[in-house]
């Protein structure tokens, strides 16, 4: 019988505070590299495993004779991801230390999976990227890298693993720290740190490693502990900030949801707020429209506010009395976005059949589903040497670069700005199903 | 080397916070964590308020599903914020399986008053009634049975939305499972070919026939929940607080002695102070030993325990070891 020992407590002491921090991270990289080993691992070392779960754990271990106990089945929960071994699509856990509520997702690895990691990857605000060092960076590493970063995801924990396969030879993670820099560098990510790791043994997982003293950088958890948070919601702030000092910035937008009879007449309109604060008596433009006003009074249920803040479902009213339905967007006046129909963009197609020019499908931005027409196709983006290559269609999995134009006007803002007000998904007319992730504008690359 | 002994425990929680230092040119840059103006409530609240405004504005038919549970009472709490100052605008539906606690019952009506929503029942007598599911017996269990009858007024109703306060904390594989979980015209749930599900772009078009269930709380954890019910002094039936009350003790949970459930052979009744950490069909819902009165004593006692929520509570999920997902591919909650 296979079991762990001592298993430490869960929950731990009650964080009380209404007020922590929450960051959402992903788990990327190739098939086997141990991702879901390494959350299970980190997930034991700080004690958020409950004692029923971890004995379900050593029981299944030990009914598919496994000889040991296996910890990615940890978040490995369904039963094709048992027998197989491998993690089908993505699984969230949840984690809490005294300074922050963690959201994990863990991705699965292989390429036909790359929508359900996209998934994940999409409201991350760090991904955890798994090399295996005695293979070396992976082809299926890189895309993954590459879809985040084209995601928006700019900070980067690089856990060079199974260095205890490599005897921990430091020349082994070296190269892959040089490698994942230098990618990191041209797809302009601002945090890339490179810890040496075995995930099986917990080495630099949550307790500092004895086997590589030529290391003084942070220990996983370290580095989780450490990186910019903001609740997924809320981090375009993160681009803001960095927008601050790039003297861009975006200002306010609510994409309206849905419209509320207010008692003694009148309306708000209810949504989330992203891109900056409102606050009462703003200017604001109504898009697509373009009509002017200014906010009369931020509503909620807990009563009227005078400012809200970036992540918060609230109502506006306006000053003036204005035509504005469910998929219109309330802009700050300074900076609202640009209006077209026609716009380039950069797509993940998840779908067997190809994407061609002429195809006809619809679109979700915001909240507003229009028909959309595929113009043009500038080609694929190569995540070898990080080109864009002139091709006719879009094959399953690959990420490129379309003109699409839409039946109705849509107020976009690139995506690199603001990813709500920049980001799309494709949906096929016939089955409903979502084919595509869209993301307004190019690639973004630095040389 | 058996990697079982390989798993060290820790005698005590990591030391946090550490400052990562620079190394080896491999830090690019390393900050320490900026104040959020929203806490993690906030957070969740407002996420879970989006969806289900969302869901409400691109479905035709919605439908709250509401047991009378913790989770559920915070899900008809947040829909009602997320409409005020009007009113929720879908009917509340409630599986009833018939082996209630008479307090549940009581709680239910009372809330879906207060909110001003209006109330159906479907009954998993009736579908035993009706020769839809065989009759299992007076005292069996009817939680799997629930799946009919729900699925049955999923249909008779044409509900193309269907809300549920279920989270991902709660069990593996409904820690798989998209916030917008789509069912095709079976009412099936296919973990191999779960759509997409990007940013916050909660896309719910379905076909005639096929229909969606909807997770607001999918990303709050049991702890989150009570402190989410302490801040917004959520109503709860009293069972979920330490009371005095006759159980039996069976498959090392306690279960309430009630007209269902009745010692067996070798079993003998206590009277014990328990508290229900969930709530569900009562044959199968275990209690626990606990004298916890209070949210603030509830949410020290949850934070304290070693065992999980479900773990601690539910029978049927002791099945096997994918009772859930099995379930849950069936068309359950």
């Amino acid at each position: 019988m296979t079991t762990l020992p001592g298993s430490p407590p869960a929950g731990g002491a009650e964080v009380g505070a209404d007020t922590m921090d929450l960051l959402r991270f992903a788990t990327i990289g190739s098939v086997d590299d141990g991702k879901s080993t390494l959350i299970g691992r980190l997930l034991f070392d700080t004690r958020q495993l409950f004692d029923d779960q971890l004995t379900a754990i050593e029981t299944a271990s030990e009914r598919r004779g496994l000889g040991e106990v296996d910890l990615s089945f940890v978040t490995d929960g369904l039963r094709a991801e048992r027998e197989q071994g491998i993690t089908i699509d993505v699984a969230y856990r949840y984690a809490a230390t005294p300074h922050r509520k963690f959201v994990i997702a863990d991705c699965p690895g292989h390429v036909q999976y790359t929508r359900n990691m996209a998934t994940g990857a999409s409201t991350a605000d760090l991904a955890l990227v798994l090399v295996d060092a005695t293979a070396g960076l992976r082809e299926q590493s890189r895309r993954h890298v590459c879809i985040a970063a084209l995601l928006g995801v700019d900070q980067l924990v690089v856990c060079a693993n199974k260095m205890d396969l490599v005897g921990w030879d430091r020349s082994a993670y070296q190269r892959i720290a040089d490698e994942m820099e230098a990618l990191a560098r041209r797809l302009g990510i601002t945090s890339c740190i490179v810890i040496p790791i075995s995930a099986l043994h917990g080495d630099n997982v949550v307790d500092r490693s004895d086997a590589a003293p030529w290391y003084d950088g942070p220990t996983v958890l370290d580095a989780l502990e450490s990186a910019q948070a903001g609740g997924w919601a809320a981090q375009h702030t993160g681009h803001a900030r960095h927008n601050a000092q790039r003297q861009l910035g975006t200002g306010a937008r609510l994409p309206v949801q849905w419209v509320l009879r207010q008692p003694g007449g009148g309306r708000s309109y209810a949504g989330m707020v992203n891109g900056g604060p409102f606050r009462v008596g703003d200017p604001v433009v109504v898009l697509p429209q373009g009509s002017s006003t200014t906010i009369r009074a931020i509503e909620t249920a807990d009563g009227p506010l005078q400012r809200a803040e970036v992540g918060l479902s609230v109502s506006l009213r306006l000053a003036d009395h204005l035509d504005v339905s469910r998929g219109d967007l309330i802009a700050a006046a300074d900076g609202a976005p640009e209006v077209t129909d026609t716009f380039e963009a950069t797509v993940c197609w998840f779908q067997e059949q190809p994407l061609s020019v002429g195809d006809r499908l619809r679109l979700k931005h915001t909240t507003r589903v229009t028909p959309v027409v595929v113009e043009s196709i500038a080609g694929i983006f190569d995540v070898n040497d990080l080109r864009v290559s002139a091709a006719d269609e879009l094959q399953e999995n690959e990420i490129g670069v379309v003109t699409l134009r839409t039946a109705t006007p849509l107020a976009v803002d690139a995506y690199e700005v603001d990813r709500i007000t920049g980001s799309f998904v494709l949906i096929d007319e016939r089955s409903f199903a979502t084919i595509a992730a869209g993301m307004v504008g190019p690639p973004r690359l630095h040389d | 080397m058996d990697s079982a002994a390989a798993l060290r425990s820790h005698p005590e929680r990591p030391s946090a916070g550490v400052a990562a230092s620079r190394q080896g040119g491999s830090v690019t840059a390393l900050v320490r964590p900026v104040e959020h103006p929203l806490g993690h409530l906030d957070l969740l609240e407002s996420l879970a308020i989006f969806i289900i405004r969302e869901v409400a504005a691109e479905s035709e038919r919605p439908v709250l599903l509401f047991s009378g549970g913790k989770d559920s009472a915070v899900l008809l709490h947040l829909a009602a914020k997320a409409f005020k100052p009007g009113r929720i605008p879908f009917p509340v539906l409630h599986v009833d399986t018939g082996h209630n606690f008479h307090e549940v019952l009581e709680y239910r009506d009372a809330q879906v008053e207060a909110e001003g929503a209006r109330l159906l029942v479907a009954s998993v007598q009736d579908s035993i009634d009706q020769g839809r599911v065989a009759d299992p017996g007076p005292v069996a269990s009817r939680n799997r049975l629930q799946t009919t009858t729900l699925l049955d007024a999923i249909n008779a109703n044409a509900f193309d939305a269907a809300f549920g306060g279920a989270r991902r904390d709660e069990d593996k594989a409904r820690a798989k499972e998209r916030v917008l979980s789509f069912r095709d015209s079976f009412g099936q749930w296919d973990p191999k070919r779960q759509r997409p599900e990007l940013w916050q772009l909660y896309q719910g078009s379905v076909r005639p026939g096929e229909h969606l269930r909807a997770f607001p709380l999918s990303d709050w954890t049991e702890l989150d929940i009570w402190q989410y019910i302490r801040r917004e002094r959520i109503e709860l039936p009293s069972i979920y607080y330490a009371h005095e009350r006759e159980v039996v003790e069976r498959d090392g949970m306690l279960l309430a002695v009630s007209e269902w459930v009745s010692p067996e052979a070798g079993e003998h009744v206590s009277k014990e102070t328990v508290r229900f950490r969930t709530v569900g069909d009562a044959t199968c819902t275990g209690a626990v030993r606990s004298d916890a009165g209070s949210v603030e004593e509830i949410i020290r006692e949850i934070s304290a325990s070693r065992i999980s929520e479900r773990g601690a509570t539910r029978a049927d999920d002791r099945f096997s070891e994918t009772a859930m997902e099995d379930r849950k591919r069936e068309g359950y909650f």
